[in-house]
């Protein structure tokens, strides 16, 4: 074997090599040593997704194929990259908090292989690897939605979670088993393009809904989306803007992947119109449930669960400027609602509030939280001139791009469902700033750390839209690696 | 030249403004005023450095065997809409661009000095620097528009500042209002020049100003005859922009804001309504020139407009007694003055004519000379508001003996606008005469006469403030001249005014570019002379000293007098058409039907959202059984279905 096909893994290279650090610091440090652990992964981590950013991918495929990094992965993981050390930055003061402070090394290394899980999701070009990077991805999430060892709720979360990962897994696995029978004895992307064809055949139509369901858990799409509400209520918050943004992110991406790649040549039809009702249910059930939400993290959970239907339209469309714009939504989603998360996550730490009635008045306590969440949620939105309406746009064009009425109609009811969910955010903002009642949050420091992901995320809110840089960048990456995609 | 100069045209006040906008607050009112005036001096001296450049370098960019070209410093994509539909934004020098640079500063840097001493003790001194620089910014970089797109928004840029600085004051209901009227009234004249911007470039497929007017015929051809409503559509375009200039230039029926404006601080009044924004509709104009010419129609409709607007307010200035709205109505009648000038002109010799184009070039002289005197007219009056605490002036009179700077500053003023030699009326107003008496009698008689009753009201004026008979008040609160910052500006005002009518203005601006050398007309000469003095006596009798005279005139005509001072019921008009018909017919069957139709659909929509939300919400039970349970059944009912639909 030649070794030197590790040389082309960078960016898992460096996350294992983070990960080794925090977990060789985290074991033989004595008491006073951990208390830099956090900064130290911080750092480390920043510095890593800055060389992450900056190494051109060199687009080999090694291992027999089964693994490429080019530069549209590359820019995903930079991209999945962002969002973790936002979460880093927002989780700084809890992971100090007397319950998990001696937990703290366990959080940062479960994180991190759930992200090394992710890289080899989005990188993966064949099922086995795929599957090990979802399950590497999946199982130490259980782990964290659990971190709250006190807790009940945080309990009951894990078990939602873990049960309906393992049986999402089994469904994708038998699924996937369906296609081997079809694929002549490979489980390679390209060999399965190559091999299946002719007239659809039932099992396959079979086993590609099952994939879709197996890749859908992880998105929250309708119907796999049950478990998300308990699962984001009851995680710790940390957690739950990590499920929401970054494991959203890489699996979207996968999906785009998989499908464009495996089925695009003759079961495109399929598969997109199986995405298609998907879709429409996603994020019109997403939208409302959200209506209904009191509990703020509840009220994320359902908006997330909408988001993650406009990120699959970047997949209805299939070809470059639909991936490009999915990568850029996506993007714009981790800034927006991570965003959003700091806010929660802040006011939840000073304050134990959680419903949204808590937040009345909040500008009169709190202005520069009222106005980040703001920000937030017309960002969220879509209304201009934050970076959500731009990438709503831009996704919305690369779908009807494709010129077909049927996507004009998803195009439709898509803005119509923004319309709803214009109501529910701006309850949000109605909330903080109109509603009369006095406040009931009292007026507190952010921590610094804190501080600074919440003015990271509100920096992307109002510039990422406004320079074209990201997306040209997304654009620019897809572009190059559009031959190692094999889109039909 | 380099662009670095012209950048810096339009970096320093948007800097500016942010410094200040945005910092403003943590700054004392010293630290921002001298902040204010230095960038604003170092502006003027900037742009006096391009300008003089242009006119005087020789460059082959910006003059060729003696005729001046046009030249832009810079013209980069903006606003790439799509392939075809793309916005640039630039910096065009031609004459008059150069010759509205050194207006703006001159007259900014005036007032910002000005302003130091007169909103000293006003809240939000700050701010109102801060809304200066913004106006600057935005008037630079309207007049120095490559194209009509980046004129426009500039345009729109330029209406935000004044609206900002009318309402300055936002604690008097008068000047919310009268900021909301300006801002109104002039957006609704800029949907017309929309339109004529759309109309003109759908056609001519161009936005750029050089394009458009270096072949009017081509632009006229690109129409292709396409008519609307009798009129050729070219017309129509042509009219319509000068809609927008009807707007900002005050021109009937669209001269209401004006005087309402002046409800703002006096200073600004000078800047923006009097000196540069208002003469933005006649800069509109002169910009587009050929392009008027090619449809005569549209450029008679631009005369007539002047002519009515121009005799109008010069009747209503008459009667007024607040020091501000004569000032007001004087600018609207001057301003009326340059476009009937600029509608008298030709672009093509014509037989019988020595100098086809001294329209235009009369028409830019009297804006650049009516800048300067009328800044010092609102300077002036800013200084005996300051004084007196009022704007009326029944309650001022015999001021000379207690303001002599004030009072030799405005009475050079009123001398320039009453056009006697050698103040710099005289010269501008001179050619603007011979430009209309060359195109008809008609018109140099008619001018003749609203020149005449220019002096009239203006020497009442003066005669009032400083002369008739003092105002009791004055023994209990003396009043005095203006402090150094204020004084300054009036006297380097009073001297530009006297001096700059002996520029050889035809030498720099004319429409073509070709130097021009201005020489009198006789008759003119003495018909303007002695409408003037004539004029000026006879207010010297009603009014230098009291007495019955005004009051029994008064008396002979009351009607007259009463509609002249209520500006012959124009506000009413607008307010019955508004309230009455707008408001209270054709808008409640609007109301209606978005109470009862649109909203009641979108409610409709809200109730079924809600509805629907509620009738699903067992689907999330919290039992994971059902979770696992509608997961399998969602993937099995989406394989089967599909499959049942393909097969």
């Amino acid at each position: 074997m030649d070794y030197s096909q590790f040389g082309s893994m960078i960016p898992e290279l460096i996350v294992l090599g983070i990960f080794v650090l925090v977990f060789l610091f985290d074991t033989f440090s004595n008491e006073n040593g951990k208390r830099i652990l956090t900064p130290l992964t911080t750092i480390l981590f920043g510095l890593g997704t800055i060389a992450i950013w900056i190494i051109p991918a060199c687009g080999e495929e090694v291992f027999g194929g089964m693994y490429i990094n080019d530069n549209a992965t590359n820019a995903i993981k930079a991209i999945l990259n962002i969002g973790v050390f936002i979460v880093f930055l927002q989780s700084a003061k809890w992971v100090e908090s007397d319950e998990v402070a001696i937990r703290k090394g366990e959080f940062y290394e479960l994180l991190l292989v759930t992200l090394f899980g992710m890289y080899l999701m989005v990188s993966a070009r064949h099922f086995l690897l795929f599957i090990i990077g979802l399950e590497s991805a999946s199982l130490p999430l259980a782990a964290l939605v659990a971190f709250n060892k006190k807790h009940y709720e945080s309990h009951e979360a894990a078990i939602k979670y873990i049960m309906t990962a393992v049986f999402s897994s089994a469904i994708l696995l038998v699924g996937l088993s369906f296609v081997y029978a079809f694929s002549g004895g490979s489980l390679y992307f390209q060999d399965i393009a190559y091999n299946i064809g002719g007239r659809p055949s039932g099992l396959l139509i079979i086993a590609i809904a099952f994939v879709i369901a197996g890749i859908g858990f992880k998105l929250s799409l309708v119907p796999f989306h049950l478990w998300t509400a308990d699962v984001y209520q009851g995680a710790p918050t940390a957690i739950t803007s990590y499920l929401s943004v970054v494991s959203k992110g890489a699996a979207a991406f996968a999906f785009f992947v998989i499908f464009v790649q495996c089925f695009g040549a003759v079961y495109s039809d399929v598969w997109e119109w199986m995405m298609y009702a998907v879709i429409i249910a996603t994020i019109t059930i997403g939208n409302l449930f959200a209506i209904r939400q009191k509990n703020m993290k509840r009220f994320m959970a359902f908006s997330s669960i909408s988001q993650a239907g406009y990120i699959m339209l970047g997949a209805m469309a299939a070809d470059g400027l639909g991936l490009a714009s999915m990568m850029f939504y996506i993007f714009v989603y981790v800034v927006s609602n991570l965003g959003a998360f700091a806010v929660i996550n802040t006011i939840e730490e000073n304050s134990g509030k959680i419903s949204m009635d808590d937040y009345n008045g909040l500008h009169k306590t709190n202005p520069w939280l009222s106005f980040a969440m703001t920000l937030a949620m017309f960002s969220l939105a879509g209304i201009p001139p934050f970076a959500g309406f731009f990438s709503k746009i831009l996704i919305f064009t690369s779908v009807t791009g494709s010129n077909s009425w049927a996507l004009y109609a998803l195009v439709l009811i898509a803005l119509i469902n923004t319309i709803i969910s214009l109501y529910y955010y701006l309850l949000v903002v109605k909330a903080m700033w109109i509603s009369p009642e006095e406040p009931k949050i009292a007026s507190f420091k952010t921590a610094c750390v804190e501080r600074w992901g919440l003015w990271l995320c509100v920096a992307g809110i109002i510039f990422f839209g406004l320079v074209p840089y990201i997306y040209q960048y997304c654009y620019d990456a897809v572009q190059s690696s559009l031959a190692y995609l094999t889109i039909f | 030249m380099g662009i670095t100069l012209p950048i810096l045209i339009l970096a320093i006040p948007i800097t500016m403004f942010l410094i200040l906008g945005i910092g403003g607050v943590k700054m004392t009112r010293k630290q921002a005023g001298i902040l204010g005036i230095i960038a604003n001096g170092t502006l003027a001296v900037i742009a006096y450095t391009v300008a003089f450049t242009y006119f005087f370098s020789g460059d082959a960019n910006f003059i060729i065997d003696g005729v001046r070209q046009q030249y832009q410093v810079f013209d980069v994509t903006w606003l790439a809409f799509t392939q075809d539909l793309v916005v640039n934004i630039g910096f065009l020098l031609d004459p008059i661009s150069a010759l509205m640079l050194v207006v703006i500063t001159t007259i900014s840097f005036m007032v910002h000095l000005y302003s130091w001493g007169y909103m000293e003790h006003e809240p939000g001194f700050q701010r109102y620097y801060a809304f200066l620089a913004l106006f600057t910014f935005s008037m630079l970089g309207l007049v120095v528009a490559t194209n009509i797109f980046q004129m426009y928004i500039f345009w729109e840029l330029v209406g935000v500042s004044s609206y900002l600085l009318i309402g300055f004051f936002y604690k008097l209901p008068s000047a919310v209002s009268a900021s909301k009227k300006a801002f109104i009234v002039t957006r609704f004249a800029d949907l017309g020049f929309l339109i004529g911007i759309l109309v003109l470039s759908y056609y001519s497929d161009t936005f750029n100003f050089m394009e458009l007017t270096s072949n009017p015929e081509g632009v006229l051809s690109s129409f292709g005859g396409a008519t609307f409503m009798g009129a050729s559509a070219l017309t129509w375009a042509m009219v319509l922009i000068f809609t927008g200039g009807m707007g900002k230039s005050a021109m009937m029926p669209l001269h209401i804001w004006l005087p309402d404006a002046m409800e703002g601080p006096t200073p600004v009044s000078a800047l923006i309504h009097a000196a540069t924004m208002v003469v933005a509709g006649v800069y509109l104009v002169a910009r587009l020139f050929p392009l008027y010419c090619v449809v005569d129609a549209s450029l008679t409709f631009v005369c007539v407009v002047g002519a009515i607007t121009a005799f109008y307010a010069a009747v209503v200035a008459c009667t007024q007694i607040d020091i501000k709205r004569v000032l007001a109505f004087s600018t609207i009648s001057q301003i009326a003055f340059m476009m009937v000038s600029l509608g008298c002109a030709y672009d093509k010799p014509v037989e019988g004519v020595h100098y086809s184009g001294l329209g235009y070039m009369a028409g830019m002289f009297h804006l650049f000379t009516h800048a300067m005197f009328k800044a010092l007219l609102f300077l002036g009056a800013g200084a005996l508001i300051h004084a007196v605490h009022s704007n009326n002036y029944t309650e001022m009179g015999g001021l000379r003996k207690y303001m002599p700077i004030t009072h030799v500053t405005f009475l050079i003023g009123c001398l320039a606008i009453a056009g006697i030699f050698p103040f710099a009326g005289f010269f501008s107003k001179d050619e603007m005469l011979a430009a209309m008496f060359q195109r008809h009698w008609f018109w140099g008689a008619w001018m003749a006469m609203v020149a005449g009753l220019t002096s009239f009201y203006m020497f009442r004026l003066y005669f009032m403030v400083f002369w008739w008979e003092e105002n009791p008040k004055y023994k209990e609160h003396k009043p005095h001249d203006a402090p150094w910052q204020m004084s300054v500006p009036l006297i380097f005002l009073a001297i530009v005014s006297t001096v700059c009518g002996f520029v050889p203005f035809g030498e720099f601006v004319t429409w073509d570019g070709v130097p021009y050398h201005i020489h009198f007309e006789i008759p003119v000469v003495v018909t303007s002379l002695t409408v003037a003095v004539l004029a000026i006596l006879l207010a010297m009798v009603m009014y230098r000293k009291k007495n019955g005279i005004p009051a029994r005139l008064k008396n002979a005509m009351p009607g007259l007098w009463t509609a002249a001072h209520h500006r012959f019921y124009w506000d009413e008009m607008y307010m019955f058409v508004t309230h009455k018909i707008i408001f209270g017919i054709i808008c409640k069957g609007i109301a209606w039907f978005d109470r009862h139709v649109i909203d009641a659909t979108m409610d409709m929509f809200a109730k079924v959202t809600q509805k629907t939300s509620y009738a699903i919400k067992g689907m999330q039970s919290g039992e994971i059984q059902t979770y696992v349970y509608w997961y399998f059944a969602g993937a099995v009912l989406l394989g089967a279905i599909t499959w049942l639909c393909l097969i």
